[in-house]
């Protein structure tokens, strides 16, 4: 929360410590239950036994209790949140922080305790397909229950103890700590990908070394990971972000300097490293280019316009379709078996045509009845896909197999099997719609979709034609997003309507609403995050174990996001003001930095810069 | 805007406007020259149209006929009982509580656990009455419970925010609630148990079947508490105030987040309602069971003009049948195969065209003053 969060006040350290009598027992009593039954809630998930399978520290921790750990750790940490009068604490951290911890993780530990008598003494496996000894022996460590009785409340307690304790480190030590165990569990969750690279540059022994044989990282490899992350947040802290203004500062030649550097920097990283990782890597890292580019395209249609489209996989899948029937020998009606690249052209002109088609009825509506109305669509296209009516010309429920490879002059053919030309096609299209929304996010038009995102009436008053621009968005967006199919039908080789359901639009959702609406970077990262680490709907992220949960994980994100940072993870600076007008309005008061910002005039469209 | 067939006086008439013009013509002329090809059809067969329209159709005989509206109309039914949830919450709130389809999904699951358990007790077979009415009240319970407990953690912190942000953060609670039902229950699609016999024969001259005589039952019994409640006590009319304004209504006293919270009850309470009846009726429910149904009752609130709990159940109605009787009535005719597949499109493509042709629904929108925009 940009506008929210403020430097540490000098005023905090007049406030007066918080004692342990202060606790407030309602708060703890909530908190605590709520702590439990997210911890029974998560284990009767299966969560903590799948993701047993997957350890962060050789022998001695693995993700599942690490995530079933970590809750206590919150727990006792929420517990000392209070509220800020003006960006300042009304006390500083002290005994009640250390004993409220203490509780609220006992409390939250308690839960599994419970737990385990329960499955001990009752056997509900009827409806709850994980009531199993199993989660059991796993929560008991396999030494009978009462071990694990006692052992809940101990890990709840020290764990609460933690997480309170973390509020009475200086700032300074605080997030040393925390970077410390972030990098390692990151090290761990990336193991595929960090080992994979660190053996394509040659170093087979570094990744033997500080990955374990069986998965996650060796006890030296986590000491060293954490000893590095810990020496860099300490020492280095506020460099990037010195970096970052400094770049920021830079204006005129030195400013475009700066910027070509850095894109010819990424530009070079992109290239490479394909060349360095396996065929495993290189499809995960295809699938993510395949849904930074969707999400790029419904970016623009919801980040930019702000028309909240639920179809989108429509588009994606006219893309697929369209790609398919033009390019297989075996499409049922018409098989001209056209190049890709011809095929391409005609990709854009249908699905833009279809773009208009469920644009023009839906753009008059209420923003809300619009969103269900293109969900219908999307919809309606699968089934129609789907339907013994078309099957003449898409293959009904069979779909369309056989597709061939992307033919390049002749000198080589990209296809599935080679996921790597696979990634470096989507790279070259994700550069295209890159570079396209940052035009017009820049252009006319993207001041009028912006406009009408903050006020449609307003934007009308000012001369915007409201229409024609939401269905320009409507038409980009859903371009973008059939370039991403036409590519996808090459890659998998074949088409299903069951590739297209209305799930594929969820994520995409998520995907740009985790990233951060409107903002280009922050959507790239999303997808990064959240396609490469979880997955996509049917496509595996690094983290295979959590393929089944992914989908409640993406459900449980999209509430979170909304309630807690509604502008994403990385925002547009526009956005989050939009969302944030008053306490942004206030916050600027309070730091005295009105009149500072309208100097600094970091509006995107002041005339040296547009 | 809405409600307006034509653009605002003054604005000039854009692409959109005359294309939107030309669909509407066309989805009325498809509608009609549908039914018009069926009539030929029933008449004869082989007539110039009726070949000319589907030269393989053999329309309809009067019992299959009877047999899809009332199917069309249980159906409908339950779209109805779920659409007041979607309704009363629109009315109130101003959103469209995506989530409200799962709340409906629960109540059908917390049935199945339910009566499951009671027909292994062997209650539900020797007490079918007095176990499905505590099946119900179990249901209805948890569906309240589940309603209630959405709103209190999603939607209060969301009051006021932007119009779509409570919209997405439903969506969110929805894909949580359908997978978190995979995940806790399993992927599998579980059974009720079986029925007394009753309520599967066909009964009285139009040859209905038990399970649709109760669904209907149900529903017109509920429909007509729903009214007493809203219409005849206190707490209906803090609701209708609420619904009207909510500040004033804050003003007169009324507590607002109670009653919002009373809103998310009721709706809630019909879901499960429904929830059970959809059990009782296709015996078996799944994750997604609450994801078409959720939609199509929306489109019935819509249909029936959102806001408009008469509406609501008069729209489920509507798009039962249409869902029923449409594809055999007007795709069928035209020479369109596989009709049945294209059951789910025709409900979706009710919506669309309610919407084009008349947006504030047959009945007319109930909406606060500052949704009507």
């Amino acid at each position: 929360m940009t506008a929210t969060e403020t430097r540490p006040s000098a005023l905090a350290e007049f406030a007066p410590p918080r004692r342990a009598r202060d606790l407030d027992w309602r708060r703890l009593a909530r908190l605590g239950a709520t702590a439990a039954f997210v911890q029974m809630f998560v284990s009767l998930t299966a969560m903590p036994v799948r993701l047993d399978e997957r350890p962060v520290i050789e022998s001695l921790l693995s993700l599942g209790y690490l995530f079933i750990g970590v809750i206590p750790v919150i727990a006792g940490n929420r517990i000392g949140r209070q509220v800020k009068l003006e960006g300042v604490p009304i006390h500083r951290a002290g005994r009640y922080e250390l004993l409220g911890g203490t509780l609220a993780g006992t409390l939250a530990g308690a839960g599994l305790s419970l737990l385990v008598i329960l499955i001990t003494h009752f056997d509900i496996r009827e409806p709850l397909v994980n009531w199993s000894p199993q989660l059991r022996d796993l929560l008991s460590f396999n030494r009978g229950p009462v071990f694990g009785v006692l052992i809940w409340l101990g890990i709840g307690a020290v764990g609460g103890l933690v997480g309170g304790g973390l509020r009475l480190l200086p700032t300074r030590w605080r997030r040393t700590l925390l970077t410390m165990a972030f990098v390692v569990v990151l090290a761990a969750i990336l193991e595929q990908l960090v080992v994979d690279l660190v053996s394509g540059v040659g170093l087979e022994p570094v990744a033997e070394w500080f990955y374990a044989r069986r998965g996650g990282l060796t006890g030296a490899g986590a000491g060293v990971a954490a000893a590095i992350a810990g020496v860099a947040s300490f020492f280095g802290r506020g460099r990037l972000k010195a970096a970052r203004a400094r770049i920021n500062t830079l204006e005129g030649p030195a400013r475009t300097k700066a910027n070509a550097g850095l894109i010819l920097l990424t530009a070079a990283v992109m290239i490479v490293v394909p060349l360095l990782v396996g065929s495993l890597t290189n499809e995960l890292l295809a699938n993510v280019g395949l849904f930074v580019l969707l999400a790029l395209g419904l970016n623009i249609v919801v980040g930019l316009a702000g028309i909240l489209d639920l179809g989108y996989v429509a588009f994606f899948a006219v893309g697929s379709y369209t790609a398919a029937v033009l390019t297989a020998a075996t499409s049922p009606r018409i098989n001209p078996e056209l190049p890709w690249f011809v095929a391409l052209i005609f990709v854009v002109v249908i699905t833009g045509l279809v773009g208009l088609f469920i644009g023009a009825p839906v753009i008059r509506m209420r923003g809300d009845y619009l969103a269900i109305v293109t969900l219908g669509f999307g919809e309606i296209i699968r089934l129609l896909f789907l339907s013994d009516w078309l099957s003449g010309w898409f293959g009904g429920a069979q779909g369309i197999t056989a597709i061939g490879g992307v033919e390049i002059f002749g000198i080589t053919t990209i296809d599935g099997t080679n996921p790597r030309n696979i990634f470096y096609l989507v790279l070259v299209f994700c550069a295209i719609a890159i570079y396209v929304s940052w035009r017009l996010e820049r252009s006319r038009l993207g001041r009028a979709w912006m406009a009408v995102r903050e006020d449609e009436t307003v934007a009308e008053a000012m001369g915007i034609n409201t229409v024609n621009v939401k269905l320009l968005a409507f038409v980009v967006g859903a371009i973008l997003g059939s370039f991403s199919g036409a590519i996808f039908a090459n890659k998998v080789g074949s088409v299903f309507p069951s590739s297209f359901l209305i799930l594929v639009s969820m994520v995409i959702l998520v995907v740009v609403i985790f990233g951060g609406m409107g903002s280009i970077i922050g959507v790239i990262a999303g997808a990064a995050l959240l396609i490469g680490v979880l997955g996509g709907p049917k496509q595996p992220g690094l983290l295979q174990e959590f393929s089944e949960f992914k989908l409640l994980i993406y459900g449980a994100l999209l509430v979170w996001m909304m309630l807690a940072r509604p502008e994403g993870l990385i925002p547009s600076a526009r956005r989050s003001r939009e969302l944030h007008q008053e306490e942004f309005l206030q916050d600027a008061w309070l730091r005295g930095q009105v009149e500072a910002d309208e100097e600094a005039g970091d509006e995107p469209e002041t005339a040296e810069r547009s | 805007m809405i409600g307006k067939w034509a653009p605002r006086t003054g604005a000039p008439r854009t692409g959109v406007d005359r294309f939107l013009t030309v669909l509407r013509v066309f989805a009325v002329g498809l509608v009609l020259v549908g039914l018009a090809a069926f009539v030929a059809q029933e008449i004869s067969t082989d007539n110039a149209f009726a070949r000319w329209a589907n030269p393989d159709a053999t329309g309809l005989t009067g019992a299959q006929f009877r047999g899809l509206v009332i199917s069309g109309i249980a159906q409908g039914a339950m779209y109805g009982l779920i659409a007041l949830g979607y309704s009363m919450v629109y009315g109130v709130l101003g959103f469209i509580n995506f989530a409200h389809g799962e709340v409906f999904m629960m109540g059908a699951m917390t049935g199945m656990i339910t009566s499951n358990k009671l027909a292994d007790a062997g209650l539900w077979e020797s007490n079918f009455i007095g176990a499905l009415a505590l099946v119900m009240f179990g249901s209805i319970l948890v569906s309240m419970f589940l309603a209630v407990v959405m709103e209190r953690l999603a939607y209060r912190p969301l009051r006021g925010a932007p119009r779509l942000i409570p919209l997405i953060t439903s969506i969110g609670v929805s894909f949580f609630i359908q997978n978190m039902s995979i995940v806790l229950f399993g992927p599998a699609s579980k059974a009720y148990p079986a029925v007394p016999d009753w309520l599967r024969d066909k009964h009285t001259f139009l040859e209905i079947e038990g399970a649709k005589i109760m669904v209907i039952v149900a529903a017109a019994v509920s429909m007509a508490a729903l009214w007493f409640l809203v219409e005849r006590t206190k707490v209906g009319k803090a609701m209708r105030a609420v619904a009207e304004d909510s500040e004033i209504a804050s003003l007169m006293g009324i507590d607002v987040n109670r009653t919002i919270v009373k809103v998310f009850a009721v709706g809630g309470a019909f879901a499960g309602m429904a929830g059970i009846l959809w059990g009782i009726l296709f015996r078996s429910v799944i994750h997604n069971t609450g994801f078409l149904p959720g939609i199509k009752a929306f489109s019935s609130a819509v249909v029936g003009g959102i806001g408009n709990l008469g509406g609501a159940m008069v729209g489920g109605l509507f798009i039962g049948i249409a869902e029923s009787v449409g594809p055999l009535l007007v795709l069928e005719p035209l020479g369109v195969s596989g009709v049945s597949q294209l059951r789910d499109a025709v409900a979706f493509a009710m919506l669309i065209g309610v919407l084009l042709l008349r947006p504030s629904g047959i009945f007319g929108e109930k909406l606060r003053a500052e949704d009507r925009t």
